[in-house]
């Protein structure tokens, strides 16, 4: 074949269904990948268990979007790695908390209703106060060392440790026991009717963080694609220095994001708290292991892999956590590995200029 | 020769541990498209990115409008009406045509009239208005590179090597749209390698030569002496066309 039926055969659509599907492939990795997951999963258990893990994964996966989305930003906008972006969780499900056992009368109330009065001020107060503890923290610790990722990581490594600590300070050395709100406890049941998957109890809670995530991904997505400062931060992705050139103080649309990204992160860790019903000062930390994989995987700097990525790595967990529980752990890693062998870049990059 | 509108006075920088400019003495005419010529390595572009505040100024001074800008934060001095249309066009290849212009139009929503009269200087833009810049031939990406630039009323210019790597029918299309920005007697400081191109479009010129300004005055006293050129640019007109 010449070079000139080359270029040609570039130019028109891809023929045949194995051409189609390599195209799919490459241009849809995302999709490609979760339904491959999601496909290999349901040949290896039956129809309702998959059911039941599936939406679990989802939820868990809609949780550590929030909690991944403002890191993404961050690294992505400023090349700064904030590893104490861990402790923002903390906090936020510490301040959560806080409110749900404050507002334990109307939390325990069988109505949803009801139950909201004391779920919203929870998460509202968790989004502000990691959101007022990252604008000091951007100011105090991120802002002296721009432009040197090994001084990031030494200070936010410390900045974190002090934050835990004051956790313990504040909230004691132990474990905490938050209460779920009457109305999220228990489960809906599919009708009986159903064909294959009548019957299953689908647990409420984790319907509506599903719901929750889905809701924010959306917002998020529109305000990122649809307004100026999201057409701001994709620019400054892409080059610092031109976004400035045009007249914009980059340096503050940057605080902006660290401090939506705290305050998601705070939100995350307050519904975190309310699914798993326990929390410590280092759950932070353990999360930010499932965060740094969601990053890198879905490519620094994008909102669409962020969430993708969120989802394979709640998805893997709970599939590999059912057949293979010795596994789950490696599982995550193990999922970031292949994609980085099959695409370095992450799943979908923003590519810099 | 018109009141400058930007005078640069012993501008020093460096580049890491390297002296780029000594001293550069620059005065930018009002109204007027000035050339900046000299060889690679001369310090040119790093002249532009000195006076947007890119490169760090380490001495000397710059003044806009008889104000002293030296040392001001990059987004401040843009604010001021300078545009700056660097080397390697610094467009959002990941935006579309229509984001990259809507950042542009820093004081608020593009105004129909003005994008009107960009479409008519560049055509291509309007056809791939909501296509990625990034997807945009080199030439048309100057234009968007340009069109950025004058979306809004400025009171300066800064525009380094336009033609570079671009095609002879394009960058006589660019020379046009030059012609229409000096009839609306918009100042403009044109950084350009191009001796055919400064000399059809260039009131003014400067030359260039080791990190300092060698030679200033009118084009058409540079563009008329052979043997000026030969000294200033170590190149006779014969051998540059």
């Amino acid at each position: 074949m010449s070079a000139h039926d080359e270029m040609i055969g570039q130019a028109t659509p891809p023929q045949g269904v194995l051409a189609r599907f390599a195209a799919f492939r490459e241009n849809k990795p995302h999709i490609f990948l979760l339904l491959l997951m999601m496909a290999v999963a349901l040949l290896m258990m039956d129809p309702r268990t998959w059911v039941l893990l599936t939406i679990s994964g989802l939820a868990m996966g809609a949780m550590v979007f929030l909690m991944a989305s403002g890191m993404t930003l961050t690294f992505g906008l400023m090349n700064v790695l904030n590893l104490a972006h861990g402790a923002f969780i903390s906090l936020g499900a510490f301040a959560g908390a806080s409110v749900l056992v404050w507002l334990s009368s109307q939390a325990s109330e069988p109505s949803l209703l009801i139950n909201l009065a004391a779920i919203l001020p929870a998460l509202g107060f968790a989004l502000v106060v990691a959101g007022l503890l990252g604008l000091v923290f951007e100011r105090l610790v991120i802002k002296p060392v721009y432009g040197d990722h090994l001084k990031q990581i030494l200070v936010t490594v410390g900045g974190s440790i002090i934050i835990m600590e004051l956790i313990h300070v504040v909230w004691g050395p132990n474990e905490i026991p938050v209460p779920r709100p009457e109305a999220l406890t228990g489960a809906f049941l599919l009708p009986e009717s159903l064909p294959v998957i009548g019957g299953v109890a689908l647990e409420k809670y984790r319907l509506i963080a599903v719901v929750l995530g889905l809701a924010i991904y959306g917002l998020m997505t529109w305000i990122i694609e649809r307004t100026r400062v999201g057409i701001l931060i994709r620019a400054g992705v892409e080059s610092r220095e031109m976004v400035e050139v045009q007249g914009y103080r980059i340096r503050l649309l940057f605080l902006g994001v660290f401090v939506a990204g705290s305050a998601l992160a705070g939100m995350g860790g307050a519904m975190w708290a309310m699914y798993r019903e326990i929390i410590t000062a280092h759950m932070g930390d353990e999360l930010m292991i499932s965060v740094i994989v969601v990053i890198i995987l879905g490519g620094l700097g994008s909102i669409k892999g962020c969430f993708y990525g969120a989802v394979l790595v709640g998805l893997i967990n709970l599939y590999v956590g059912y057949l293979e529980p010795r596994l789950a752990a490696v599982a995550t890693v193990g999922l970031m590995v292949g994609v980085l062998m099959w695409r370095p870049q992450g799943l979908i990059p923003v590519i810099k200029v | 020769m018109a009141e400058s509108i930007l005078s640069l006075s012993g501008v020093r920088a460096d580049i890491d541990q390297y002296h780029i400019l000594h001293g550069v003495d620059l005065e930018v005419p009002a109204g007027e498209l000035t050339v900046l010529l000299g060889r690679n390595g001369a310090g040119k572009s790093t002249t532009l990115r000195t006076i947007m505040g890119l490169t760090t100024i380490t001495g000397g001074k710059v003044r806009f409008r008889g104000e002293d800008i030296t040392g001001q934060p990059t987004p401040r001095i843009a604010r001021k009406g300078i545009a700056f249309v660097p080397e390697d066009m610094g467009i959002f290849s990941l935006l579309t045509v229509r984001e990259n212009m809507v950042l542009a139009a820093v004081n608020g929503p593009l105004d129909p009239a003005r994008l009107d009269w960009v479409f008519d200087l560049f055509p291509p833009l309007k056809k791939f208005w909501n296509r990625a810049a990034g997807n945009l031939s080199g030439g048309q990406k100057q234009m968007l590179a340009i069109a950025r630039a004058i979306i809004e009323p400025r009171e300066l210019l800064l525009v380094d090597e336009p033609t570079k790597g671009l095609a002879p029918a394009i960058i006589n299309d660019l020379a046009g749209a030059f012609e229409q920005l000096k009839q609306q007697q918009v100042t403009v400081l044109l950084v350009e390698q191009n001796f055919n191109f400064s000399r059809r479009l260039g009131q003014s010129a400067a030359v260039m030569n080791d990190g300092g300004v060698v030679w200033s005055g009118q084009m058409t006293e540079l563009a008329d002496n052979d043997d000026l050129q030969h000294e200033l640019l170590g190149l006779g007109l014969g051998e540059h066309q």
